[in-house]
């Protein structure tokens, strides 16, 4: 292997799934339903846009990324409070127009904005790392037209991992679901 | 029998009413090609020589205002205008202002998006940028207004050995900076993820005409997005997260900015009804600020087929119904000043609308309550020429209402030794001019390298309305159930 590797000619590592293409959300949701229907789970479809109902016809798990996140907006409620509590009245207690060291009414402000913050920035990272993003490198990529998706384009890939697959059957189980066309996806 | 009958014509007959119950968000029957294709073109197609016009002059102003800082930096704070009584002036008016106008993008990314108002889709972008560029001009003057701007990490909880004490948290200027710090930073998290699916597009279409440079950096800043539907269901659920949590967030920073105010003992300032009329003045603004950077965008870029009448109508409905809330805080304040029988007060007022800035108190009402009363027309809210001159009218208002607000309540103290009157000088006035340049140096920099319309979320608005009674199926697409589910 090495460096030299890179400059090799490109050798196929063998399949890695099946992509069929749809002229639109609506074929594509039916094919998903169809595909899902017949058994299989490594599937996934590709969309310019997310797609109302894809959930459910892909047969995919609610995310994740809410229940954990919470976890973080109490984290900056808690962090926020400490702070302003032990800077206050621990660390450099100053009393200032009679006021009390630590109060809870005028450290809501903090607190909320506190909170606001390590919820959006958990929800981010926490979307990011479910994805497996940043990822720059993928088999799909090597897809043909793949990289029209993002234009208008609606694809869906079934994984050879998937223990139903068979590249005839599946084949012929794409090719019965409208699909505008059918490859083989290598992997690299 | 005759009532099947008629259920079955019914999507025919009532096509044009159909049309005026959920009239299109996209027109000129486009396909998701076309979409991609006009709003791709801004970022990829060759520079219009107007936008080079509008970027030397932006820019010029831009430099205008750094050198302004830089004099300011070398000089002191002394050449702004602000001196005892009116400590406060045209810094924190203008950073008032920026503020209040980065409102409504995250009013229209978040408020609209948990409401459904599909609406949204083809103006969130350029908002929200605006949102960002608002809220950098806004940093700008308590920054330089601390004298010592690189000191400026004394605002914040940082250790460090040369402050050697800890921030006084219960001062609702330390809120504004986390409300302020967190709110630009929130926002930016929101536009950005907004963008990942439009930058993933653009890197496949440099791809493929082999601009590898362009295909480098919008690869690595759309972080290997792929599209998927798996991707696409954590990715939904984290956008919907985010504008659930700024949707209180867009609430509260103008809220927070507000007790700056409310939590002194200044007459005009001492006043409970200051976070909801200050929420309402910047989503009224934000709205006027977004109308005005939209409608010369959308005759630039020529975008009338995604930036349509009906966005006018519904931005200046929200016009309206703020500039009467605005109103009413106005009629409000006036009442209490009398009914509070306090006669500090209810001089305050007095002087407000008839003391020596009788002028600003004018233009502040006719531009913020009157002028907007002619958006009860609706063919006058659809109109172009006249909402564009309106959103002017608003933001010269919004401007002089902070001003008001802040000059009035602090020239006329409480003892008649120490009254004055404000005037700016040129480094005020320049500095503040300057903030437009920078602002529209972003904006026009943000124009030319980034889609300035969510096209994934315009797609998505597009499959959805071919859904709806009325609307034909997308162009190029074959609908499964014909007249729609959802």
């Amino acid at each position: 292997m090495g460096l030299m590797s890179f400059f090799a000619p490109r050798v196929s590592k063998g399949v890695y799934g099946m992509m069929a293409e749809y002229d639109g959300p609506d074929t594509l949701i039916e094919a998903c339903k169809a595909v899902r229907d017949a058994g299989y789970k490594k599937t996934d479809a590709f969309s310019p846009f997310p797609i109302h109902g894809m959930e459910e016809a892909l047969g995919l798990p609610e995310s994740n990324v809410g229940k954990i996140a919470i976890l973080f907006s109490f984290t900056g409620a808690t962090i926020a409070l400490l702070m302003q509590w032990w800077t206050g009245a621990k660390g450099y207690p100053l009393v200032i127009g009679g006021k009390p060291l630590f109060a809870f009414e005028p450290s809501i402000p903090i607190t909320f904005e506190l909170t606001v913050l390590l919820s959006a920035f958990s929800s981010v990272i926490l979307m990011l790392l479910l994805n497996g993003l940043p990822r720059f490198n993928h088999p799909v990529f090597g897809a043909k037209d793949f990289h029209k998706v993002g234009d208008d384009r609606f694809m869906l890939l079934i994984e050879k991992s998937d223990p139903k697959f068979d590249e005839a059957s599946t084949r012929q189980l794409l090719e019965g679901t409208h699909a505008k066309s059918t490859q083989v996806v290598e992997s690299n | 029998m005759a009532q099947m009958a008629s259920t079955a014509t019914l999507p025919v007959i009532d096509k044009p009413l159909a049309q005026e119950v959920n009239p299109s968000l996209v027109t000129g029957n486009l396909s998701y090609h076309e979409v991609t294709d006009q709003v791709c073109e801004i970022v990829e197609g060759k520079v219009h020589r107007n936008w080079y016009i509008g970027f030397a002059i932006s820019f010029s102003i831009f430099m205008m205002m750094v050198s302004m800082l830089g004099y300011q930096l070398f000089t002191g704070v002394g050449v702004w205008g602000n001196n005892a009584p009116v400590a406060w002036a045209w810094d924190i008016t203008n950073f008032v202002f920026w503020i209040g106008i980065g409102h409504a993008g995250t009013l229209i990314s978040a408020v609209l998006f948990l409401f459904r108002q599909k609406w949204r889709t083809s103006i969130n972008r350029a908002a929200e940028a605006m949102t960002l560029f608002a809220v950098a001009c806004a940093a700008i003057y308590p920054v330089m207004h601390t004298g010592r701007p690189w000191r400026t990490y004394w605002l914040f909880p940082v250790p460090n050995l040369d402050l050697n004490m800890w921030q006084n948290f219960r001062s609702p200027l330390m809120w504004d900076v986390f409300a302020i710090s967190t709110y630009g930073s929130v926002s930016a998290a929101f536009w950005y993820m907004g963008l990942l699916p439009d930058l993933a597009t653009l890197r496949d279409r440099a791809a493929v005409t082999g601009d590898k440079t362009r295909a480098l950096l919008y690869g690595v800043f759309s972080l290997g997005w792929r599209f998927s539907a798996r991707h696409w269901t954590n990715y939904e659920k984290m956008y919907l997260l985010l504008a659930a949590i700024s949707t209180p967030l867009v609430l509260s920073v103008h809220s927070i900015v507000s007790f700056d105010f409310a939590t002194s003992v200044i007459p005009g300032w001492h006043t409970t009804i200051f976070p909801p009329y200050f929420v309402a003045g910047a989503v009224f603004s934000g709205f006027a600020m977004v109308q005005t950077l939209l409608l010369v965008t959308r005759w630039a870029l020529g975008l009338e087929n995604l930036i349509t009448s009906k966005h006018l109508d519904n931005m200046n409905k929200i016009i309206l119904a703020t500039g009467m809330i605005v109103g009413y805080a106005y009629a409000t304040e006036f009442f209490i000043a009398w009914y509070s029988a306090n006669q500090y007060e209810r001089f305050v007022f007095f002087n407000r609308a008839f003391g020596p800035y009788w002028w600003a108190y004018a233009i502040m009402v006719s531009c913020n309550v009157l002028s907007p009363q002619i958006f009860w027309v609706k063919s006058l809210r659809t109109n172009v020429a006249v909402t564009f001159v309106m959103s002017i009218f608003v933001n010269i208002g919004m401007w002089f209402e902070r001003f008001v607000i802040i000059a009035t309540s602090l020239h006329r103290d409480y003892m008649p030794s120490s009254w004055g009157y404000f005037k700016p000088t040129f480094v005020d006035i320049c500095t503040f001019i300057g903030t437009f340049g920078f602002f529209m140096t972003m904006f026009l920099l943000f124009l030319r390298f980034i889609p300035c319309i969510a096209l994934s979320e315009v797609k998505g608005a597009m499959a959805a309305q071919a859904h709806l009674p009325g609307h034909e199926p997308v162009k190029g697409t074959t609908p499964v159930h014909a007249g729609g589910h959802h």
